[in-house]
């Protein structure tokens, strides 16, 4: 293992700062984990796995990107969880929580969902399982993200708005706790992503790691060696500890965390707003929902209300976990902005035939700024610029999710924007 | 036990105890003082003052208002310390916040810089509701340095070996959580009440019940159940945000609060005077 030096946390980070009521419930969640997920009792693990392969539709394809390694003059591999089924690597988590909470005997499901893609898999994960579910989303996600809503609700789910604060993730987290702090004794809590008290982000990363196993095993097996480098977008890091997870011990294989740059990274300390959700590369050490980690927060130690124009990554937070390796050195931060995100969506989408999230959008908009031609022309287009340099010949982006859900946000942002790989809007009757 | 602190003082002293909540800088620091005046003369032995975080996670919709109406105001450590350092009132004084803001007082996230205001501003005791024992140590040590009592929370769950622990490393007073959920005045006392003192009954440490309590029935029925004292928060900040002269009305709602307590000790036998 490369991540622990105490059972609870990772390095300084993680822990379980919560209310001593929870308490009892992280140790039952815990002993399940260690005997369902870690030690395969009662083949909880060869059923999720049958469960992913029939309902999931895994394995999912890694997919050689042709105009994207011609653009940017190297081999680009898209690992695709925008196939699984409900559009996101969500339900790599969802199910495998919801399956672990029917075989914990527990009677009831809740979950937060920011972009509605946690929501959405959560809610086909409790009908799949005939499992009552509810959800919590934020008041401003439920207006940008209305597809999602009514796919929850199609799956029989419950959908509750929170309206404190922004009404983003942050906020519905808040809510969903709140929820479990009640009804604790008969209820699972599917937290969307690594991040929360100890076992969450452990168990979380171990259902997604199914996405960077398969994705080494398929470039051995198409590109005859291991990557240079895996990019992966972070919002609390789920998909992006799951699709690096497999490569934490190939020193030579470089992982970048692309996070939300939003409008800008400077924060405003006044307003206590961050414009961004770039926790990794700006954020500093608190704790938030339960466990240690980078934040956005105040000199005081509010936390910041964060933007993005993905919701999925609209966080102060963030797996305390990615927080470790990023400062040991493991992980690189970086981070993209609004603009960069949506052009990249488009260019994904034009090129290659594949709609991606806004969150996945960020990873590709790294490629672009490191790789694309403006970034080599800079700098004289050969030899490299250092950031394309770094990322190398061989590269695995993960496709984290598709972008249906993203439709009317993109065309509202794209009108306001000159972006180079957009289509003609306009020609949208709106 | 070696000497009791100010808080097991307070506690003993004035058997059975009333606690106070109220948040902090709801709406203004400066009528937060009126209030641990008004709460401190109704006969409120302890008064715990929110400091507001922007995530609580504990709170029902009462207090998550209470503490929005503060931040707003502006309330930051440093002004709601400046209050405490101001405030003269008998009740002693508890702080009762989230972790990260203990952590982020002073320039390194460290719990040593807000323990030593706290300790300089008079604080009595420190209650987090986010913190359970498993990861209090650096916050129990600070404690013990400067002399404040950590107070932990009970809850309904907790049982067998946690509460061992739990009781092992309380000080001031054991904070029993009524029943599950988050703070709110409620219509009832729960059954968990029960349930939980009679756990507790063995352990020599003063106990209180909170979470829902909001009458002086209630208070009375608490006690006669075996507790030391009741906790009331909600049910005093509803009449801070009635904004209907808030001050008469926290020292009246103090008092039948206190009568209720004391109603439900004339049928318990007084603790031993230690
Ligand atoms: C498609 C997609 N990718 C990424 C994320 C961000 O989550 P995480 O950072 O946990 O992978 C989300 C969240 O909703 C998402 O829907």
């Amino acid at each position: 293992m490369s991540d622990s030096d105490n059972k609870t946390s990772f390095g300084a980070y993680g822990g379980q700062y919560v209310p001593e009521a929870l308490m009892p419930a992280l140790e039952e969640l815990e002993d399940a984990y260690e005997r369902y997920v870690l030690e395969n009792e009662d083949g909880f693990m060869d059923d999720f796995r049958a469960r992913m392969r029939e309902f999931g539709g895994r394995p999912t394809p890694l997919q050689r990107a042709d105009r994207l390694s011609e653009r940017y003059d190297c081999e680009v591999y898209l690992k695709r969880e925008d196939l699984v089924h409900g559009g996101a690597h969500k339900l790599n988590n969802a199910l495998g929580q919801v399956l672990l909470a029917k075989y914990m005997g527990k009677e009831r499901i809740i979950a937060e969902t920011g972009a509605g893609q946690h929501g959405t898999a959560t809610a086909m994960a409790a009908a799949h399982l005939e499992m009552p579910c509810e959800i919590y989303m934020g008041r401003t996600d439920v207006n940008r993200q209305r597809p999602n809503v009514y796919r929850m609700r199609m799956n029989g789910a419950a959908v509750n708005p929170v309206d404190t604060g922004r009404g983003t993730l942050k906020e519905a987290i808040n809510a969903t706790l709140r929820d479990w702090s009640k009804s604790v004794e008969t209820t699972h809590y599917v937290i969307g992503s690594v991040v929360g008290p100890h076992p969450f982000p452990k168990m979380v990363r171990d259902f997604q790691s199914v996405i960077g196993t398969e994705a080494r095993e398929q470039i051995r097996e198409q590109a005859g060696r291991l990557p240079d480098s895996v990019l992966a977008c972070a919002g609390g890091g789920s998909n992006t500890m799951g699709a690096f997870h497999a490569f934490v011990g190939d020193e030579d294989v470089g992982l970048y965390a692309v996070e939300a740059g939003g409008s800008t990274l400077e924060i405003d300390e006044e307003r206590g707003v961050a414009p961004n959700s770039a926790t990794l590369s700006t954020g500093t050490d608190g704790v938030l929902h339960g466990a240690m980690t980078k934040l956005l927060q105040s000199g005081d130690g509010q936390i910041m209300e964060s933007h993005s124009v993905s919701a999925g990554l609209d966080y102060a937070g963030v797996g305390p976990e990615l927080s470790y390796l990023v400062d040991i050195g493991r992980v690189t931060p970086v981070s993209v902005d609004d603009e960069a995100a949506l052009d990249a969506f488009h260019r994904l989408s034009r090129l290659e035939g594949i709609i991606p999230a806004l969150e996945s959008s960020h990873a590709l908009g790294y490629l672009e700024r490191a790789a694309g031609p403006a970034a080599d022309d800079a700098s004289g287009q050969r030899p490299r610029a250092e950031e394309h340099e770094n990322l190398g010949d061989l590269v695995v982006v993960n496709v984290s999710g598709r972008g249906d859900k993203d439709l009317e946000t993109v065309l509202e942002e794209t009108e306001k924007r000159d972006l180079e790989a957009a289509p003609d809007v306009e020609v949208f009757d709106r | 036990m070696t000497t009791d602190s100010d808080i097991e003082r307070a506690i003993r002293e004035n058997h059975p105890a009333l606690i106070a909540y109220i948040t902090a800088g709801d709406p203004t620091l400066e009528e937060t003082a009126e209030y641990v005046e008004a709460l401190d003369r109704g006969g409120a032995d302890l008064i715990e003052l929110g400091l507001p975080f922007s995530e609580p996670i504990a709170e029902g919709p009462t207090i998550q208002a209470a503490i929005n109406r503060s931040l707003e105001a502006g309330t930051t450590p440093d002004s709601f310390f400046e209050l405490v350092d101001d405030l003269d009132v008998e009740a002693p004084l508890l702080v009762m916040t989230y972790y990260n803001m203990i952590l982020q007082y002073g320039s390194e996230p460290a719990v040593e810089p807000f323990v030593e205001r706290a300790a300089d501003a008079g604080l009595a005791g420190i209650i987090v509701p986010d913190l359970p024992a498993e990861e209090s140590e650096p916050l129990r040590e600070a404690c013990e340095d400067h002399g404040l009592d950590l107070v932990f929370i009970v809850a309904p769950t907790t049982d067998g070996e946690r509460l061992e622990t739990i009781m092992s490393q309380v000080s001031g007073f054991a904070y029993v959580q009524a029943r599950l959920g988050t703070t709110g005045a409620r219509a009832d006392v729960s059954g968990a009440t029960h349930d939980s003192l009679t756990r507790l009954s063995e352990y020599d440490v003063p106990k209180a019940v909170g979470f829902g309590v909001s009458e002086g029935d209630h208070a009375a029925e608490i006690v006669e159940a075996g507790a030391d004292g009741v906790i009331v928060g909600s049910a005093l900040v509803d009449l801070i945000a009635e904004k209907e002269g808030p001050a008469t009305a926290l020292e009246a709602k103090a008092e039948e609060l206190k009568a209720g307590a004391r109603r439900g000790a004339e049928d318990v036998p007084e603790p031993e005077q230690p």
